[in-house]
């Protein structure tokens, strides 16, 4: 990492099921125009635009960076689009630091957004392949038979999932931005709702959300210059796998063990769990808290379940996780990783509101797509790297 | 038009997508599904572990290269290794609610195969429970994995967790 760099605006919209006030466009200017007034810069201050989404087929816009170009300051300027399924917001995250890294450029804007209101993301999931039997079901029903797996393996208590769905959705409570604001959440709703994917219940699983997240990055001469201290980029780790092969592990994909390894060497993190002060992490179905605790290698194999249970998630616990309410209380499903990163972000900066982690300085953002197979993940810090 | 219509903003259009396309199998694919319109399931070895891959294809997706050799044919009947029971709707899926979609090891597979579960209630369906496939009638069949209607228990015993947990 040549280049030091720091994120010095972080912008998002207020995530709902259907943003009618918005057009495509007028949602990521949203989130963009906030970060720019964050980072109290202006479009010309900005040297490159990364844009984020999933595939396309969630809007049924083809490539719709080229029409939101010009509405992000885009014109004459260079423009990339990030495409890493579910993992994108976290991937246009760090190509975006990684030119800043690379000398590249000294200012460049990330967006990352879904609006998953004007098309069906369930059915461009479910798309019926040649020749084959179509049976799952969007990402629920190709997630769920994972979640049995890790259940069987763990012998983990059948309710774990429900707390974790219960927590979050408190957390949201204190989050404006949160699509999902239910005062009345309680274990007992959570248990009572319908089983949608058999062993997932209709509350354990995210909603589908319109949203966007924006963040500005800058070099380490700019980054000093701002109001705010940065939120320091201290290390970046991207690993895939296939979605199929022999022997794959399905519930604990080694691209994940590899890409927390690379992460962490590159952090000089050598106990995750005591050194990181809170994590952001995709969990778009509950049990994912716990298996990306293993994941990323704050618990043993197979006993992530345990720091749920034990409430060292929680927002007043040892490591708190998913401090905004996660991808259970919002789903803009190209910005969830992005917005990921950026909780982790705010939290170092101190501008987490509500759901602040007292003295949080160096805090994981973490994505992941596909059939479990993208992994995107950062370390930012109020310290410099 | 009145006035408050002119102001109203257009919020949603309905505008559907229409896909035509052709799809080449590939030549490995090709073999498999033509063996399906037979009645026969065909895997193929990796030659670097000797893992039987099903259904079988071009390359081996872990080690990169190509799989060639002769086809391992496969019996068709194997073991559940993980499941869910759907409830949820979904256009591009003509199965009735709920239904228990499978993951299936054949016997003598390396890979998983998935399926749907038939002749059985959905509280019944486990892991390592052992399952057979129904065809559909003969005229009925095309190069397809369609040519099996669903899988259905044998009644068979468990196999145990240990033989199969690496598929998950």
């Amino acid at each position: 990492m040549a280049e030091r760099c720091g994120i010095v605006g972080i912008g998002q919209t207020k995530h709902d099921s259907k943003r009618l006030d918005v057009s495509m466009v007028g949602l990521v200017r949203e989130a963009a125009l906030r970060a720019l007034e964050d980072a109290e810069l202006t479009w010309k201050d900005i040297d490159a635009v990364v844009i984020g989404k999933a595939p396309d087929l969630f809007e049924g816009v083809m490539m719709p960076e080229l029409y939101l170009a010009d509405a992000l300051g885009g014109a004459y300027k260079p423009m990339l689009r990030v495409h890493t399924a579910g993992s994108v917001g976290g991937s246009t995250g760090i190509v975006a630091a990684s030119l800043v890294e690379a000398g590249v450029h000294d200012r460049v804007l990330a967006v990352a957004f879904e609006k998953q209101s004007e098309s069906n993301a369930m059915w461009a999931l479910s798309i019926a392949m040649p020749f084959s039997v179509a049976t799952v079901a969007g990402a629920g029903g190709f997630f769920a038979p994972l979640i049995r797996g890790y259940m069987r393996r763990s012998g983990a208590p059948e309710d774990t999932g429900i707390r974790v769905a219960v927590k979050d959705r408190l957390n949201a409570l204190k989050n404006p931005y949160a699509h999902l604001h239910m005062e009345d959440i309680s274990f007992d709703l959570v248990a009572a709702s319908p089983m949608l994917w058999d062993p997932v219940r209709y509350l354990e699983t995210c909603p589908s959300s319109d949203g966007a997240c924006a963040m500005v990055f800058a070099s380490e001469k700019l980054a000093e210059q701002t109001q705010t201290p940065p939120a320091w980029v201290h290390a970046t780790a991207m690993r895939s796998e296939p979605t199929m092969f022999s022997g794959r592990d399905q519930v604990m994909p080694q691209a994940s063990l590899d890409n927390a390894k690379a992460l962490y060497k590159q952090a000089g993190i050598t106990n995750p769990r005591k050194e990181i002060d809170c994590a952001e992490m995709y969990v778009p179905f509950s049990w994912f808290e716990p298996m990306w605790c293993e994941g990323m290698l704050f618990a043993e194999p197979n006993e992530g379940w345990k720091m749920t249970y034990e409430g060292a998630t929680a927002l007043d616990g040892d490591l708190p996780v998913n401090m905004s309410g996660g991808v259970l209380s919002s789903n803009p499903i190209g910005a969830s990783g992005l917005l990921r990163f950026a909780e982790a972000a705010l939290q170092v900066r101190g501008q987490a509101g509500e759901h602040q982690v007292d003295g949080a300085r160096k805090a994981l953002g973490h994505a992941y797509g596909g059939g479990s197979q993208y992994f995107s993940t950062w370390i930012v810090s109020s310290d410099k790297p | 038009m009145s006035e408050s219509e002119e102001r109203k903003p257009v919020e949603v259009l309905r505008t559907p997508v229409v896909l035509d396309y052709t799809y080449s199998a590939g030549q490995s694919s090709s073999r498999h599904l033509r063996a399906f319109g037979k009645g026969k399931l065909l895997g193929q070895r990796c030659p670097v572990d000797g893992r039987v891959y099903f259904p079988s294809r071009g390359s081996c997706p872990q080690h990169g290269v190509p799989i060639e050799g002769e086809p391992v044919e496969l019996p068709d009947r194997g073991t559940i290794v993980t499941y869910s029971v759907n409830r949820v709707p979904s256009e591009n899926i003509d199965l009735e609610l709920p239904y228990a979609a499978i993951q299936v090891l054949l016997d003598g597979a390396d890979t998983i195969l998935f399926h749907v579960l038939g002749e059985s209630s959905i509280d019944d369906v486990h892991m390592g429970m052992r399952v057979e496939a129904v065809w559909k009638p003969e005229e009925e069949w095309d190069d397809s994995v369609a040519n099996i209607r669903y899988f259905r228990p044998t009644g068979e015993p468990d196999t145990p967790f240990d033989q199969y947990k690496e598929h998950i």
